[in-house]
């Protein structure tokens, strides 16, 4: 079998296009049948515009079809040969025999009969005895049967006698769509763009772009540098010529423009700096991903080169980051999805900020107890000053007094007010975040629980995220080493925040034991305001409010004798009137000033924990002691030297 | 104006023609509009009088498709050369990346090319930049008109091209420098691109 009809030129490996369509078109129908559509079949085409390929698709599809048929594939040269050889040998019956039972006859480079009487008179009768017996020829050519110069007219219409058809030059899709086939076949990979450019080239013939295309290959195995859509035309080379020229508009009618063209693409080559554009690269990446990349562009605008490897996994490591914690946040709460700063490497710090916040938000840090508030509390000389600084705080938080440490004995009254103060505080609309407020003790507990469960990280950020922070009874945290060093750097963290820190403790920073001096200094950093145990204004006041609250109908003046005795706080104010009221309940009568004398001078062997130890029992004995003192005003006290 | 954008892969070139009235600066972009294929150009804006004198300015985009990978633009401006369109020609030449100045070689305009280019000057000076540092180069305009009416190029560049920048003798009308020129000020301009001038550099939004 001849080596075109082994198989290598087929239908579905021939591009078809606008130029060939009709020619194939007519070649299928031949293959199907042969002898009974168009015979003979002339095809004509310049030189490399797939003539070739496709009579020996014809033959291919035809033995496919009918493996019995004898397919005969013959260059005219070869045909002159074999006749000349037949004819010298004596054979030349035999040559014709041969040819005349071929079932298909595939003749190429039919031009080559120019001029061959001998060649042509010999064609005609093989010719004749084929078509005679419904035999099928296919001839191609590079120009039609018509200007073949010196051909016997009987061979002339003989060769028009069937269908005459020829094939143009591919347009630029059919030019690529060849290129991709030849690479496919050839299992061959160019960059993007690259068999476009070559197809947009000018090229006279589908022979040339295939050469051109293999000047591309042996220029990427070189491997120095891989072939790219802009070095297309530096490798191929060439002008484009005028068939071509109309072919692919895209190449430019115009020398002129052409020209300059070309030039502005060697211009750019030359001065375009590889790193930026391997940056450029990046940041359009990055862009394309939904990352803001500012941090990229900056890098873009230097004037040194940069290096773009580590600027590029900085930022990717940024954005693995940001991923991660775009994850922790969904979690929380699905409409943190998207959020800008998780879109940005430069604002890592937010986005953790914004996780603290949705930690807080799901799980929120303990609040203020809501019956604290200012309003219940009662200001007297003993706590005016903190009360004073207290007011400041809430005013502005974060900003006169950071932190505000207020210590005073048992019952004083710090927890009702650092508990206010975080009441107030939770009624602002500035304040950031919710107001955390916890006791020491259960700080530690708190902290002990995470580490037990491995949670720590996420009890951490309930904290982070407080737009203030309240400690009660902070000294419980007094020799708690990784208790304190949570505390360290919760502090730090919000009150380099700006926000509010409102710590209550028994004793001042200075007197709390086991307390690491980073802490202590930062406590005394900011206010350390001592309450002082209630005067007689604030006890009565406590008096009259408790006995309005639990002795309903007590004599008045009850609460001004009660005031008169010290208490440490407002604990054992309570205490000494529940003893009272418990006292009146069990005589069956109301509380009145005997029964409280009568009560207190019992002693302590009632309650001994509450009720108050008098130094002198005379000073309850209402002739010994004067309850209204005469006004003041006008009179000389002289003083005591 | 952003002469390169990285991220975008995007190159768009701004180049003005200047010179003095009726100096051939339209003509150029005629010339040039009429070589370039009907689908590298936008459409040729042109705000003229009935008297054909350009008024306001010329604006020819031309879409020069993917060169090293960048989709590259160039932008083509004419400014109205008449003394008086003075704002006009601050406005257009904003941002310019390069300028081309054309000016015209008959001798009876000498006056109004060096005026011009004085006027180049000032308004570039106006704007904070530094003549020095812009690409310029100066085409020789309407050279095919009878010696006797026009200035040699020699005497031409002597008046005008003090800065030594690249010169081309043109007939724009009938296109001989033109895209001569265009080529000479376009690589001046990319030769911005390297990193010496990181200050023409956009960083792409």
């Amino acid at each position: 079998m001849s080596v075109l009809l082994d198989g290598r030129f087929r239908f579905d490996n021939y591009v078809v296009g606008a130029a060939n369509r009709l020619a194939v078109a007519a070649g299928r129908a031949v293959a199907e049948s042969p002898g009974s559509t168009y015979n003979p079949l002339f095809i004509y085409s310049p030189s490399g515009l797939g003539k070739t390929h496709l009579i020996g698709a014809i033959g291919f599809a035809a033995k496919q079809l009918q493996p019995e048929l004898i397919v005969e594939y013959v260059p005219l040269d070869d045909f002159v040969d074999r006749l000349h050889i037949a004819i010298s040998s004596g054979h030349a019956e035999a040559f014709k025999q041969v040819y005349q039972r071929v079932d298909l006859l595939l003749l190429d480079d039919v031009q080559f009969l120019t001029g061959r009487r001998e060649t042509q008179s010999e064609m005609l009768r093989v010719f004749n005895a084929l078509q005679g017996s419904g035999r099928q020829i296919i001839m191609a050519s590079d120009r039609p049967p018509s200007e073949i110069a010196d051909v016997d007219e009987r061979l002339v219409t003989r060769l028009a006698g069937g269908l005459i058809v020829d094939i143009g030059l591919p347009e630029y899709e059919t030019r690529v769509a060849i290129l991709r086939g030849k690479c496919a076949e050839r299992e061959m990979t160019f960059a993007n763009g690259v068999l476009e450019e070559l197809a947009k080239m000018p090229c006279g013939s589908v022979r040339e772009l295939q050469g051109a295309l293999n000047r591309l290959a042996a220029h990427e195995a070189l491997g120095d540098r891989p072939v790219t859509p802009q070095n297309v035309r530096a490798i191929v080379g060439g002008r484009p010529t005028p068939e071509f020229g109309r072919a692919a508009p895209a190449a430019s009618t115009n020398d002129e423009f052409a020209g300059f063209l070309s030039d502005i693409a060697v211009a750019v080559a030359q001065h375009v700096e590889g790193w930026r554009v391997r940056l450029g690269e990046r940041v359009s990446h990055w862009q394309r991903a939904g990352y803001a990349t500012s941090m990229l562009d900056r890098a873009l605008a230097l004037s040194e080169e940069v290096d773009v490897d580590a600027l590029d996994a900085t930022f990717a490591s940024g954005v693995a980051r940001l991923e991660q914690l775009e994850a922790q946040a969904v979690l929380l709460d699905p409409r943190l999805a998207g959020l800008d700063v998780f879109r940005d490497p430069e604002r890592i710090a937010q986005a953790e900020a914004r996780i603290e916040q949705a930690i807080a938000a799901h799980d929120p840090p303990p609040a203020p107890w809501p019956a604290f508030t200012l309003e219940t509390l009662i200001a007297g000389k003993s706590n005016q000053l903190a009360l004073r600084a207290a007011e400041a705080a809430i005013e502005a938080p974060g900003v006169r007094y950071n932190p505000l440490f207020v210590h005073g004995g048992t019952g004083v009254g710090k927890t009702h007010m650092v508990h206010a103060v975080g009441n107030a505080l939770r009624r602002k609309a500035s304040l950031s975040g919710p107001v955390a407020c916890v006791s020491g003790s259960q700080f530690v507990d708190e902290l002990i629980a995470a580490l037990q469960t491995g949670t720590v990280d996420r009890w951490r950020a309930r904290y982070r995220a407080a737009g203030a922070l309240i400690v009660d009874d902070v000294h419980a945290l007094a020799g708690k080493e990784r208790s304190q060093e949570e505390l360290f750097h919760l502090f730090n963290a919000l009150h380099s925040a700006g926000r509010q820190v409102v710590l209550a403790s028994d004793r001042p920073p200075s007197e709390i034991g086991e307390l690491e001096a980073r802490l202590r200094s930062r406590f005394d950093g900011g206010l350390v305001v001592a309450i002082q145990p209630p005067d007689r204004t604030l006890r009565e006041a406590l008096y009259t409010r408790i006995l309005v609250d639990r002795a309903a109908g007590a004599e008045p003046g009850v609460a001004a004798l009660l005031a008169e005795l010290p208490v440490s706080g407002a604990a054992e104010v309570e205490s000494v009137v529940d003893r009272v009221v418990q006292s009146a309940r069990s005589s069956g009568g109301h509380v009145t000033m005997s029964l409280v004398r009568r009560e207190l001078n019992a002693g302590g062997a009632a309650t001994p924990t509450s009720v108050p130890a008098i130094v002198d029992k005379s000073f309850l004995d209402p002739e010994k002691i004067v309850l209204e003192w005469p006004d003041l005003d006008g009179r000389v006290i002289e003083e005591l030297r | 104006m952003s002469l390169v954008n990285y991220a975008a892969r995007e190159i768009t070139c701004k180049i003005v023609y200047y010179g003095p009235g009726r100096s051939g600066k339209t003509s150029n972009l005629h010339y040039i509009y009429d070589q370039v294929p009907q689908d590298r150009r936008g459409s040729m804006v042109s705000l003229a009088t009935q008297t054909d004198r350009t008024l306001f300015f010329d604006f020819l985009p031309l879409d020069l498709g993917m060169i090293s990978g960048f989709t590259t633009r160039f932008q083509l401006y004419t400014v109205p050369g008449q003394v008086y369109y003075a704002t006009t020609r601050k406005l257009v030449l904003q941002g310019a990346d390069g300028v081309v100045f054309v000016a015209d070689s008959q001798r009876r305009q000498l006056d109004e090319n060096i005026e011009s280019m004085q006027d180049l000057h000032a308004n570039l000076a106006e704007q904070g930049i530094d003549a020095r540092n812009v690409p310029l180069v100066i085409q020789y305009n309407k050279q095919d008109l009878p010696r006797e009416l026009v200035v040699d190029i020699g005497e031409l560049d002597d008046a005008l091209n003090f800065r030594g920048v690249p010169y081309h003798a043109g007939d724009a009308l009938r296109g001989t420098g033109v895209f001569e020129t265009l080529r000479s000020i376009s690589e001046l301009v990319l030769r911005r691109l390297s990193g010496a001038t990181a200050a023409s550099v956009a960083v792409g939004r």
